[in-house]
C-alpha cells in the first residue's frame, strides 16, 4: 500500500510545473494508427507543415503541439481528452477526425472552456442546437459533402441509387445530407459496422438490387477495402461509384491505385484550385513529405493558418473568451488558406464552395483529384437554423 | 429473396467458414492433445499475416511470399513451445488463460514494435483480384473463389493426415488418451512440437489468404480467436471433423445472420436501427448455437475422448 | 491494524493533491479504487469460490449501463439508480450462474465468456443508448444534498465504499458461508459427500459477486459520466482477471493491490520518460502493454497466488 502512495507523490511532484504564460500549447487528439490511422497522419502533417513556416510560433507565440492518439476509441479520446485538458493543460485543442470520439470528448473540452479548431469532424449535434462558442470548425460541415454528391447525382440524372454509410454519427450525417439534395429513388440505405473491412455481404446485396449508382461514405482503411471489393466482384461495370471527397483522395488512391480512375468525387478543395496560397501549399507539402496532400492535408494546415490568424488578431490574447472568439470568427476571411478565404457562420462552420472533381492522370503519369466545377456555391450548414448564437 | 443473394451469400459463408477451420483445426489439436487452452492462438494468425505481407513485398510475389510466411510462422511457433507454452501442459486452466493472455499482449506490441502501428497493405495476387463468371452468369470475386479452394483442399489433406497416416494415428491416440500413448512409447515432446507448428502454419495461411480482406493489423487475431473457441467447444475438443463441421455452422449462420438479418429487421425499424441489430442478433446467434450444442451434447458434436 | 493505516493513508492523499493543484490525480486514484472493487468481486468468485468465470465484464459493464440508461432517461438518483444496478447485476448474475453451473471446467469458462459476449453485442446494438460510442450521461448520479460532481466528494464516496466492500468480504469469508465455500473449493465431491448443497452455495457466490460488480460498474459509470461498451468485452473480464492475479489470487487485498499495480504501471509507463530507457528505445512508452504482459507472464509462470503470494499470504485474509 505504501507503495501506491508514494508513487502517486512522486508522479505528482515531477509534473506540477506551472504554467509558462505567453506560450501556445495546442492539444491535438486525433485518430493515428489503425486502418483509419492515414487520415489522422494527413491532418497531423498539413499542422506540422503550417507550424514549421511559422517558424514554430503560431501568432507569433512559441507553440508546442502535444500529440495523441485515441485510435478511433471514444473511450480513449476522452481519458486522452481529460489529460490533455487537464494534467498537460494545454489552451487549445485540435485534431478529431472521427466524429464519435468528437461526441465523447466535446463535453469534456466544453467543461475546460478552452476552443476547439475542428481539422475534420464538424457533427451536426455541435452545430445545430448544441451550438457552442468553443466550437469552430476549419473543415466542413458533416452533410455539405454529401449534400454537393446528391446535387451532382441529380445533375447527371441517375435514377436509382443505393446508400451505403458506416453505423456512427457522421455516417448517417451524410446520408441524411445526400437524401436532401438528391431527388431521385433512393434504393436501399445501409450502414456497415464502423471500422468493418469485409463487405462480401453487402456487395452481394448491391448487386442484387441493381442500382444506377452507389453513394458509398466509407472512410479510410474502410474505403480501400470497399472499392478494391466493389471492383473484384466485378460491380464497376455494372453501378457507377459515387464518392465524397474523402473516399477517394490521396491516401485511398495510394492503396487502390488505377481502378480509381474516372470516379467522380465531392469536395471543398481540389488540388489545383487556382491561387497562390494553394500553389505554394501543395508545392512545399511535396517537397517536405514527398507524396501529394490530401483534402485532410490541406484542412490540417488551414486550421494551423486559422489559430496563427487568430492568436496575431487577439494580440496573443487566448484565454479572454471574448476576444479570442472574435478574432476565430474573422480569421478565415483574411487568411491565406490554400482553398481561399471563407466566412464563418454563428454555429461555427464554414461558408464555402464545393466542387466535383474527377480522378485523372497528371502530365506526370500520377493519379490526381483533378477539379471539373464548382456543385454548391457560398454553401451553409443546414442546421444553423437551430443554432441560437449570433 | 433473389437466388443470386442466396448463392452469393452461401459461397460468403462457405469461404469465412473453411477459414475459420484453419484455425479451428490448430485449436482443437492443441487442446485435445496436450490439454492447454491457448487464446495466443489468434497472435500466430496476426503474426502469419505479417510475414505474409512483409514476403509478398520483399519478394514482389503473393506465391512466392505465402510458403516463407507458413514457414516463418511454423518457426515461430515451434520456439514458441519449446520455450513457454510447454511448461503450461498440466498446469491448471486459470494458469493457461492467464499466461496465454499475456503473451497475446506481449506479441500485440512485439509486432506494433516491429512493423509499425500502421495496418500493412496486403494485396491479392495480380492475376485473382477480378470477377470469375459462375456458370448461371453470376460474377464471383475470384479471389474468395480461390479462398475457398485453398481451405477445402486442406481439409482434405488434414483429414487425409489425420486418418491415414502413421502420424495422425499418434495425434488421435495422444487426443483420445494421452497416458496411454506416452505408456506406448510414442516421443510425446517431439509429437506437441510437431502439432503445434503444424496448428502456427494453418494460422498462418488463414491470415495470409485473409489478409487481403481485411486489413493486417495489430489485434486482428482477438476477434476471431473468440469465434474459433466457439467452434471448438460446438464440435468437440480434439476433434478435427468437429471442428470442420462447427466452423461451416458457425460460418454459414455467421454470414446468413449478417446479410440477412439488418434485411429483416428493416421491414420494421429504421435503417440505422436495423442495421446495428442484423450483427448484433447474427453474433448472439452464434453464442445461442453453443449454449443449445452444449446443452444437448456437454462435450461437443464429436468428441475425441471416449 | 494495518487496513486502518491504509486507509488513513489513501484518505489523506487527495488532500496533499490539493495542495499541490493536482486533482487531476485524485480523479485518476478514484478510478484507481473503482477497479479496485471490480476486481476484488472477482476476487470472491475466482479466488474464494475456485470458479474461473470469464464473464465478469457481463456485471460490470451491466452495471455501468443500466445507470447510464436511467440516467438518460431522467432517473439519475443515487439511491434509486445504484440499487437497480446492483439489483439487476445480482439478477444476471443469478440466471446466468443458475445455467453455467451445471458445466464444468473449461465448459464453465467458454459458457460464461459467451453469456459475457451476447450481453455485449445486445448493449453495443442499442444504437438509442450509444451503441458502439458508447453513452454520454447527463452528469453524475445526485445524491439530494452535495455534490458528486466535485471529484474530491466523489473519491470520498468511492473511498467509503471500497471500505465497505472489503469489510463485508472479511465477514463473508470468516462466515460460515464462506468456510463452506472454502471447502467446496478445495474438493467439491468431499463438500457434496458431507452434504453441503453445493450448487446452491456457488450459485449464492457467484450471484454476491455479481452484485459486487455492479456496483463497481455503477460507480466507473459515474467515474466519466460516460459509459463505453467495452467494459463488457471479453477484454475486460481477461483485465479483471490479470488484476486479480496480480494482486494475489483468494486474498482479501488481491483486488486492490492488482489494480493499483496494473493501472499504476500502465500510467507510469506511458507518462513517465525514463531518460536511460528512452536513450536505449525512444519509442518505448507507446509500448506499455509489452511491460504489463511480460509481468504479468513472470508472475503467473512463478508465483500462481499472485503478488500477495510473494509475501507468503496464503488462501485467507
Amino acid at each position: 500500500m505504501k507503495g501506491k502512495l508514494s508513487t502517486f507523490a512522486l508522479a505528482a511532484l515531477i509534473s506540477s510545473g506551472a504554467q509558462a504564460a505567453n506560450e501556445l500549447k495546442i492539444g491535438f487528439l486525433s485518430t493515428l494508427s489503425g486502418p483509419a490511422g492515414a487520415i489522422g497522419i494527413e491532418i497531423r502533417d498539413g499542422f506540422n507543415l503550417a507550424v514549421k513556416h511559422a517558424g514554430g510560433k503560431l501568432g507569433g507565440l512559441p507553440t508546442e503541439v502535444v500529440f495523441a492518439d485515441d485510435t478511433l476509441n471514444p473511450d480513449t479520446g476522452r481519458q486522452l481528452a481529460e489529460r490533455l485538458l487537464k494534467r498537460d493543460r494545454v489552451n487549445l485543442m485540435t485534431g478529431v477526425v472521427f466524429s464519435n470520439v468528437m461526441l465523447a470528448v466535446w463535453p469534456t473540452i466544453q467543461e475546460s472552456k478552452i476552443f476547439y479548431i475542428a481539422p475534420n469532424a464538424t457533427p451536426t449535434n455541435i452545430t445545430g442546437k448544441g451550438c457552442s462558442p468553443y466550437f469552430f470548425s476549419a473543415s466542413w460541415p458533416n452533410e455539405a459533402h454529401h449534400e454537393a454528391a446528391g446535387a451532382f447525382a441529380n445533375s447527371k440524372g441517375y435514377k436509382n441509387t443505393y446508400l451505403i454509410a458506416p453505423n456512427y454519427p457522421a455516417g448517417k450525417d451524410s446520408l441524411t445530407g445526400f437524401k436532401r439534395m438528391y431527388k431521385g429513388n433512393v434504393v436501399a440505405e445501409v450502414y456497415s459496422k464502423l471500422n468493418q473491412l469485409d463487405y462480401s455481404a453487402e456487395l452481394a446485396q448491391i448487386r442484387a438490387a441493381k442500382p444506377d449508382a452507389l453513394y458509398a461514405f466509407l472512410p479510410g482503411g474502410m474505403g480501400i477495402n470497399f472499392i478494391k471489393q466493389f471492383n473484384a466482384a466485378g460491380l464497376a461495370k455494372e453501378v457507377q461509384l459515387i464518392l465524397p471527397g474523402f473516399v477517394s483522395d490521396q491516401d485511398v488512391v495510394r492503396a487502390v491505385g488505377e481502378p480509381m480512375l474516372g470516379l467522380f468525387d465531392t469536395s471543398h478543395w481540389a488540388y489545383d484550385l487556382d491561387n497562390d496560397a494553394n500553389r505554394q501549399f501543395v508545392a512545399e507539402f511535396e517537397k517536405e513529405y514527398k507524396r501529394i496532400p490530401s483534402l485532410f492535408a490541406e484542412q490540417g494546415y488551414t486550421a494551423a493558418l486559422i489559430i496563427d490568424q487568430a492568436v496575431r488578431d487577439a494580440k496573443g490574447n487566448v484565454e479572454d473568451e471574448k476576444t479570442f472568439r472574435a478574432a476565430l470568427m474573422k480569421a478565415p476571411e483574411h487568411a491565406k488558406t490554400p482553398r481561399g478565404q471563407f466566412k464563418e457562420a454563428a454555429n461555427g462552420t464554414p461558408i464555402q464552395d464545393y466542387y466535383v472533381r474527377e480522378l485523372v492522370k497528371d502530365k506526370n503519369g500520377r493519379i490526381v483529384n483533378r477539379k471539373i466545377g464548382t456543385i454548391l456555391k457560398q454553401h451553409q450548414d443546414f442546421w444553423l437554423k437551430d443554432c441560437g448564437m449570433k | 429473396m433473389p437466388a443470386i443473394l442466396l448463392l452469393e451469400q452461401s459461397l460468403n459463408g462457405l469461404q469465412f467458414g473453411l477459414m475459420l477451420f484453419l484455425l479451428a483445426a490448430g485449436l482443437t489439436l492443441v487442446f485435445g492433445i496436450m490439454d492447454m487452452i491457448n487464446l495466443a492462438h489468434g497472435s500466430l494468425y496476426m503474426i502469419g499475416a505479417y510475414f505474409m505481407a512483409s514476403f509478398a513485398q520483399m519478394t514482389g510475389s503473393f506465391w512466392l511470399g505465402l510458403p516463407l510466411a507458413l514457414v516463418a510462422t511454423a518457426i515461430v511457433g515451434a520456439l514458441l513451445e519449446i520455450s513457454l507454452l510447454r511448461r503450461l501442459y498440466g498446469r491448471d486452466h486459470l494458469t493457461q488463460v492467464l499466461a496465454t493472455f499475456a503473451i497475446i499482449l506481449i506479441a500485440n506490441e512485439v509486432v506494433r514494435i516491429a512493423w509499425g502501428s500502421q495496418p500493412m497493405m496486403l494485396n491479392t495476387p495480380a492475376e485473382l483480384t477480378g470477377p470469375v463468371t459462375l456458370p448461371g452468369g453470376m460474377q464471383y470475386a475470384s479471389y474468395r473463389l480461390a479462398i475457398i479452394a485453398v481451405g477445402a483442399v486442406v481439409a482434405i489433406l488434414l483429414y487425409l493426415l489425420v486418418t491415414k497416416t502413421r502420424v495422425g494415428m499418434l495425434v488421435r491416440a495422444g487426443a483420445s488418451n494421452r497416458e496411454m500413448a506416452i505408456a506406448m512409447g510414442v516421443d510425446i515432446r517431439r509429437l506437441f512440437t510437431a502439432v503445434f507448428a503444424l496448428g502456427a502454419a494453418l494460422c498462418a495461411l488463414a491470415g495470409a489468404m485473409l489478409g487481403p480482406i481485411f486489413a493486417v493489423q495489430v489485434g486482428m487475431g482477438e476477434n476471431i480467436l473468440i469465434l474459433a473457441f466457439v467452434v471448438i467447444v460446438i464440435g468437440g475438443i480434439g476433434s478435427i471433423r468437429g471442428a470442420f463441421v462447427g466452423s461451416l455452422l458457425v460460418g454459414i449462420v455467421d454470414t446468413s445472420g449478417r446479410a440477412f438479418l439488418p434485411l429483416f429487421f428493416g421491414v420494421f425499424l429504421p435503417p440505422q436501427l436495423a442495421s446495428a441489430a442484423g450483427p448484433a442478433v447474427a453474433s448472439v446467434l452464434i453464442y445461442l448455437l453453443m449454449a443449445v450444442v452444449l446443452y444437448f451434447r456437454p462435450q461437443g458434436l464429436f468428441p475425441a475422448r471416449g | 491494524m494495518r487496513a486502518i493505516a491504509v486507509f488513513l493513508l489513501l484518505a489523506i492523499f487527495p488532500l496533499v493533491m490539493q495542495a499541490m493543484d493536482n486533482l487531476f490525480y485524485v480523479s485518476f486514484a478514484s478510478r484507481v479504487l473503482i477497479y479496485a472493487i471490480a476486481a476484488t468481486s472477482l476476487n470472491l468468485v475466482l479466488g474464494y469460490g475456485g470458479m474461473v468465470s470469464f464473464g465478469h465484464a457481463a456485471f460490470f459493464g451491466g452495471g455501468a449501463f443500466v445507470v447510464g440508461i436511467l440516467a438518460v432517461e431522467g432517473l439519475r438518483s443515487v439511491w434509486l439508480a445504484w440499487p437497480i444496478a446492483i439489483a439487476v447485476a445480482a439478477l444476471a448474475a443469478l440466471v446466468i450462474g443458475a445455467m453455467s453451473l451445471r458445466t464444468r471446467g473449461v465448459y464453465f469458462i467458454m459458457i460464461t465468456l459467451a453469456f459475457a459476449q451476447m450481453i455485449y453485442y445486445i448493449f453495443v446494438s442499442l444504437k438509442a443508448y450509444g451503441g458502439d460510442d458508447g453513452l454520454q450521461m447527463p452528469g453524475r448520479s445526485t445524491l439530494g444534498f452535495g455534490r458528486l460532481g466535485n471529484d474530491l466528494v466523489w473519491y470520498y464516496v468511492v473511498l467509503a465504499l471500497l471500505a465497505a466492500v472489503l469489510y463485508a468480504m472479511h465477514r463473508l469469508v470468516h462466515s460460515r458461508f464462506g468456510r463452506v465455500i472454502a471447502a467446496i473449493r478445495e474438493n467439491e465431491a468431499r463438500a457434496e459427500a458431507i452434504g453441503f448443497p453445493v450448487y446452491r452455495y456457488k450459485l449464492l457466490c457467484f450471484v454476491i459477486a455479481g452484485g459486487i460488480g455492479g456496483l463497481a460498474g455503477a460507480l466507473i459509470a459515474n467515474q466519466s459520466s460516460y459509459v463505453s461498451p467495452s467494459l463488457l468485452h471479453w477484454i475486460q473480464s481477461g483485465t479483471l482477471m490479470i488484476m486479480v492475479i496480480l494482486g494475489g489470487v483468494g486474498t482479501l487485498w488481491g483486488g486492490v493491490i492488482g489494480a493499483a499495480v496494473l493501472l499504476g504501471l500502465e500510467h507510469l509507463i506511458a507518462d513517465y520518460r525514463i531518460g536511460w530507457l528512452a536513450k536505449l528505445a525512444p519509442n518505448y512508452q507507446d509500448h506499455a502493454g509489452l511491460a504489463v504482459g511480460i509481468v504479468l507472464l513472470t508472475i503467473v509462470m512463478l508465483a500462481p497466488e499472485g503478488i500477495a503470494g510473494f509475501f507468503g499470504r496464503r488462501r485467507h485474509a
